[in-house]
């Protein structure tokens, strides 16, 4: 506690004062925090759709459609037989009823172990500002089926894509209340430019992310 | 990290001559500038948003004490623990008392540039425990021995051989030498790390006071899996990341991408709350955050306040004349480039780095692309006239100055002097009318020459020429 209330201290004194801040000088700090004011957005006149699609590809994911959650499994099937990728995956539970067997895929639904190939998860909502998904941790949203297997094929309700990380946190506010463990933006495969400023596409994350949008 | 930045002259006159040092610098030229300016072009306001998030840190700092009760509060209520260290030396301890109380060996690492202060690294080796760097960049430096010389890019003085042999020599598989397949043994390399590790080190590149969250923007996905595989997290941020609310980071975070990289996001923005929860599949069962002076409260309450509105996107360093001929080095600490240049001699004594407020052309271009608007040309400026004030500048330099002041202010002595240098001047370039070897200023004549005088001095000139207009 000594250190903490020296640093505070410390930082009072910098500010000219030597006390905390009295109520009513406290006021603008304190309706900021309720407020949860929006900064300056850019102009956004597109559609939400065109304009996600268009900058996940930016973002070099891929993106995929289909109209309903049933004909996922073939979707998913398609993906990795054209790009020669393994025909098993691990998925988040709430697609473990979907007819995978009759697609060909060898699915389980469980969280990703460092050898899985492909893992297969939801998103909360998505953002069509820059291409990207939100993912919540939970307990049917194991965040590792995005992060650990080489391919993340995320299946994204059109209807949940929203038009910026601002429109996502009220979504969130209004649904959940408030935040889980970790909210994770993904904005598409894992990259470095480490080596002589030359980008690379997969580095410890994954080397390719799918994106099936449903209902589009 | 240890201070070297009184050897910058000698540093920088070697890196001027190291030909792999600018074939790699060259990279970071051509890339980072052209990547930031295209990138900005995007938001239509721009100018509006930098303005705003100017306001925003400085609104931030003007109730830090505040925001940061706000952000303890929320934090521990989520269940994260959180403490706090005055120093670089506090900090090592609070970390590796938090590794022994859990028995922990190996420790995976996000980015740090706080750690790289502290010196986390070497200290928690030196008590017996497996540190490994994970991004990329730092991994390379890591195995290298080396230090960073750029904030977000730490190896971009290395050129692709180079870090090529490193890799032959430290992994044992056969030499590869596409950038490509380099990378791809660095994973292969670090996953068992990633999946082993008892602990994960992360920086924050912001907390958020109203839900105790801290946050980190990656690319790799190595601070992913250093906020989630591990059974404990350690978070290290400095008292001025504290921001009021998500949507306050959320705005920010469209310069903070751009200036940094040129990309309209990165890959992963991470928001973290509290350890694992009940029913979660993944998470850590510890969650530490400490929260840091280390000589900030210091530069709060100075007239270098503004330097810690900063946001750690490195757009200074890639747009200055001086960082990009002689790389991050010579700096001789943590932060290189116009922002070090303020940093350093704040956080570590004006008295240790004096050459590094001078290091500068003040030509302005990192003020103009600051994200935050810190108005680093006069920052510097202000520590130039401090290093005066406390008599840090040689002797030969203040005698030189009060000399002059004292001719100066005489000038019937003056003119008597000028006259004479004038003519001993134009005695000295012969006549093709150039110096080849001024005595004392050898420096300059070194590289080029000197035009001499023309003889005569302003006044005598004015006197005849007055004379015959009138």
């Amino acid at each position: 506690m000594r250190a903490r209330d020296n640093i505070l201290g410390k930082i009072r004194a910098a500010l000219g004062r030597s006390r905390p801040l009295t109520d009513t000088e406290a006021a603008p700090v304190r309706m900021a925090l309720r407020q949860n004011r929006r900064g300056p957005l850019p102009t956004m006149t597109w559609e939400l759709v065109p304009r996600f699609r268009e900058r996940c590809l930016s973002l070099s994911s891929t993106v995929d459609e289909v109209a309903s959650l049933e004909l996922l499994p073939a979707a998913v099937k398609r993906y990795l037989a054209s790009n020669n990728l393994p025909q098993g995956c691990v998925c988040w539970p709430q697609f473990a009823g979907l007819d995978w067997a009759g697609a060909g895929l060898a699915v389980q639904a469980r969280p990703a172990t460092g050898e899985d190939p492909v893992g297969v998860t939801g998103a909360y909502c998505a953002i069509a500002e820059t291409g990207t998904l939100m993912l919540l941790s939970g307990a049917g949203t194991p965040l590792k089926n995005s992060l650990l297997p080489e391919t993340h094929v995320a299946v994204v309700q059109a209807s949940r894509i929203v038009r910026c990380i601002e429109d996502g946190w009220d979504l969130l506010r209004r649904e959940h209340g408030t935040l889980p463990r970790q909210v994770a933006f993904i904005s598409g495969p894992s990259r470095t430019a480490d080596i002589e400023m030359t980008l690379v596409i997969g580095i410890h994350g994954p080397y390719r992310v799918h994106i099936i949008l449903v209902g589009a | 990290m240890q201070v070297s930045s009184h050897q910058f002259k000698r540093k920088a006159a070697e890196a001027l001559t190291n030909p792999q040092l600018h074939k790699a610098m060259s990279n970071l030229r051509m890339r980072m500038v052209a990547g930031r300016a295209e990138s900005v072009l995007e938001l239509d306001n721009f100018e509006d948003i930098r303005e705003a998030a100017k306001q925003r840190r400085d609104f931030a700092l003007a109730n830090l004490d505040y925001l940061l009760e706000e952000f303890e509060r929320n934090a521990t209520a989520r269940g994260a623990e959180v403490h706090w260290a005055e120093t670089g030396e506090e900090v090592n301890r609070l970390v590796l008392d938090i590794a022994r109380r859990n028995q922990v060996s190996k420790i995976i690492k996000s980015k740090s540039m706080l750690g790289e202060e502290t010196g986390l690294n070497q200290f928690l080796e030196a008590a017996g425990i497996e540190v490994r760097e994970t991004d990329l960049g730092e991994y390379i430096i890591q195995e290298a021995h080396e230090t960073p010389s750029h904030i977000i890019a730490p190896a971009v003085h290395r050129t692709s051989e180079e870090i090529a042999q490193l890799f032959y020599e430290k992994h044992g598989l056969p030499r590869k030498t596409d950038i490509g397949e380099m990378t791809r043994e660095a994973r292969t390399i670090l996953r068992p790390y990633f999946l082993s590790a008892d602990m994960g080190i992360s920086g924050a590149n912001f907390l958020v006071a109203q839900t105790g969250t801290s946050m980190i923007v990656t690319n790799e996905g190595n601070g992913r899996m250093t906020t989630t595989l591990p059974r404990v997290h350690v978070a290290i941020a400095g008292i001025e990341k504290v921001l009021p609310t998500l949507e306050d980071v959320s705005f920010i975070l469209r310069l903070l991408t751009r200036s940094a990289t040129g990309q309209s996001i990165s890959n992963y923005l991470t928001f973290t709350t509290g350890p694992k929860q009940l029913g979660d599949q993944d998470g850590p069962e510890q969650f530490h955050i400490i929260i840091v002076d280390a000589g900030r409260t210091r530069v709060l309450g100075s007239d270098l306040r503004a330097a810690l509105r900063c946001i750690r996107c490195g757009a200074c360093m890639n747009h200055c004349p001086v960082y990009q001929n002689i790389g991050g080095h010579p700096y001789g600490w943590v932060y290189p480039g116009p922002i070090g240049a303020v940093l350093t001699p704040a956080y570590v004594g004006l008295e240790n780095a004096l050459d590094l407020p001078n290091a500068a052309t003040l030509c302005n271009q990192c003020g103009v692309v600051c994200p935050v608007k810190i108005p680093l040309p006069d920052l510097m400026r202000k520590l130039r006239e401090k290093q005066v004030e406390r008599g840090l500048r040689p002797w030969r330099e203040r005698a030189g100055l009060k000399l002059w002041a004292w001719a100066a202010t005489h000038p019937a002595v003056y003119v008597w002097i000028t006259r004479i240098a004038a003519r001993l001047g134009r005695w000295a370039g012969g006549p093709a009318g150039l110096i080849r070897n001024l005595p004392g200023g050898s420096n300059w004549t070194d590289e080029r020459d000197l035009p001499s005088p023309e003889g005569k001095i302003f006044r005598d000139l004015y006197a005849v020429r007055g004379k015959r207009r009138a």
